[in-house]
């Protein structure tokens, strides 16, 4: 099951118990979900192509006391109608729960249109989002379980490869997965399949983080025992440098920002394929900490 | 020169508020959120100061919070917030969403097999938006019967639209009646001049004729 099914799964269980869940779409995943069952396919609104619309739509039924979860592929969830989200539900102080699917450069054989890089630094702006970057099915489903009912905004960041390994992982906190003294590795949701080899053998700290706002700038500061930070992001590189530098303000700090670098991604072929042209992988990773760390 | 816009707006929209708040919109003033009552949003969100008036006049807040209108601690800005002045149930100010936000309440009360209904105000400029025709396109499409939306042609759309209310029943709705050429004579900006097209986006029934009958007759007034 891949995380995308496993989004049906839970939704679906969530809605048949919780009657204020709402799912609206705009086409995508609507053939995946169970229409028929009675109990909650009135609570399932497909709206057709109209993703602007969707998030108003979505706004609207929040107004009055569900809780609305949107869902599209990541640029028309979170990039077309990002105004929806920050007016509709940001600023009218609402709650949503927005799940994309096909993160930064999965569906490579689509395009840029159909690219996501941008859409955590995106929605990072908007005061109060929260944003969650699971990296397996299982970690979606506690982490949406645990954060549908919270009252605020949550992005759930979906990707179609999931991590080899699942971990407990827990709202909010980030996972101590490895204590060391060279540097302290953050990896963010599916990057950890990449990073654990990349710092086998390695005197590092490794921090697992899939609550990526708000972040766990405590668990950092209390596990952190190096001025090496190195960061390991699966979308646009750097988004939580400003949570780094805020949480470990005390001391003096240096940052190896790694992920999708800030540049058109032109090619198609598979998202393997893309991992391994901007370094993405066990080796590539390994070679940029130890060429930091030199 | 700042606010000039912003003048013709809260004129024009003045009568269509007042026979809404004064004959048709159910609500109770000291209990805005009541899970009774008709909701409205001003999809225009821009010259809120009619509505406000009229809020005021109905008891929602206080007549002399008016006189701080867009001061710094004022509840009452150029485009309403829901979360700071009674009544208010929508935010608006970036055209084209207000519209949809009342297709979601419609939704909503529909899954909670409530009798209230929803009304929204557009404006002819706000119909040069995108997200407008979605919502028309949806709400006709979902036979939204507890929904009306009001569209106000004073003729500030800078795109020639041509025959508003055909275009809305092209799109889905079901237009009510026009008013074209309504003269505003008691207004400032007499020389302006209104259509007002309504449709209902579904079969029309009994109380929705009558509610729009009472509405138009309080108009000519």
């Amino acid at each position: 099951m891949n995380m995308r099914q496993q989004m049906v799964k839970t939704l679906e269980e969530l809605m048949a118990c919780d009657e204020r869940l709402v799912v609206v779409l705009a086409v995508i995943s609507y053939s995946l979900f169970n229409q028929t069952t009675s109990a909650f396919a009135k609570r399932i609104l497909n709206l057709g192509i109209m993703e602007q619309t969707m998030v108003s739509v979505a706004a609207g039924i929040a107004m009055e006391g569900f809780i609305p979860v949107v869902h599209s592929i990541t640029p028309f969830l979170v990039e077309r109608p990002f105004e929806q989200i920050k007016d509709d539900f940001c600023y009218q102080q609402l709650s949503g729960k927005f799940i994309s699917t096909g993160a930064s450069y999965d569906y490579s054989t689509e395009g840029m249109t159909h690219q996501g890089s941008g859409a955590v630094q995106i929605l990072r702006s908007l005061p109060g989002m929260q944003i969650v970057v699971p990296g397996t099915p299982g970690e979606f489903d506690a982490l949406l379980r645990e954060s549908y009912a919270n009252g605020a905004n949550t992005y759930f960041r979906l990707n179609v490869q999931s991590n080899p390994r699942e971990y407990p992982v827990r709202f909010g906190k980030l996972a101590v997965l490895k204590r060391g003294k060279q540097a302290t590795v953050i990896a963010v949701g599916p990057m950890l399949a990449a990073v654990l080899p990349a710092v086998e053998n390695m005197d590092v700290t490794l921090l697992y983080c899939t609550t990526v706002a708000p972040f766990d700038g405590e668990t950092l500061r209390e596990t952190s025992q190096s001025s090496n930070i190195v960061l390991v992001e699966p979308y646009y590189g750097g988004a939580l440098t400003p949570d780094i530098w805020a949480a470990l303000q005390q001391s003096p700090i240096r940052i190896e920002a790694i992920g999708v670098p800030h540049q058109l991604l032109t090619h198609y072929g598979t998202p393997r394929q893309h991992d391994e042209a901007i370094g993405l992988t066990p080796q590539g990773i390994r070679c940029r900490i130890e060429a930091f760390l030199a | 020169m700042l606010r000039q816009h912003g003048d013709e707006s809260a004129h024009s929209t003045l009568d269509v508020l007042w026979v809404l708040y004064d004959r048709i919109l159910r609500y109770d003033p000291k209990n805005p959120r009541s899970e009774d009552r008709d909701r409205f949003v001003l999809s225009k969100g821009h010259g809120p100061e009619a509505l406000y008036a009229i809020l005021a006049a109905k008891g929602f807040f206080p007549i002399a919070s008016l006189k701080t209108f867009m001061a710094w601690e004022s509840i009452l800005g150029s485009h309403p917030d829901r979360n700071q002045v009674p009544g208010i149930e929508a935010s608006t100010g970036s055209l084209g969403h207000g519209l949809s936000m009342a297709v979601g309440m419609a939704l909503a009360l529909r899954l909670k097999k409530s009798e209230r209904r929803v009304f929204a105000l557009i404006g002819d400029g706000e119909c040069n938006e995108g997200s407008i025709w979605e919502a028309i396109l949806l709400a006709g499409s979902r036979q939204l019967s507890n929904l009306t939306c009001i569209a106000m042609n004073n003729h500030s759309s800078s795109l020639e639209l041509g025959d508003l209310a055909a275009k809305f029943a092209a799109f889905g709705g079901l237009p009510r009646r026009s008013m074209a050429a309504h003269m505003h004579k008691s207004m400032r900006h007499s020389r302006e001049e209104m259509t007002h097209a309504r449709w209902l986006l579904s079969q029309r029934s009994n109380s929705e004729l009558s509610i729009s009958l009472s509405a138009e007759e309080k108009m000519k007034t």
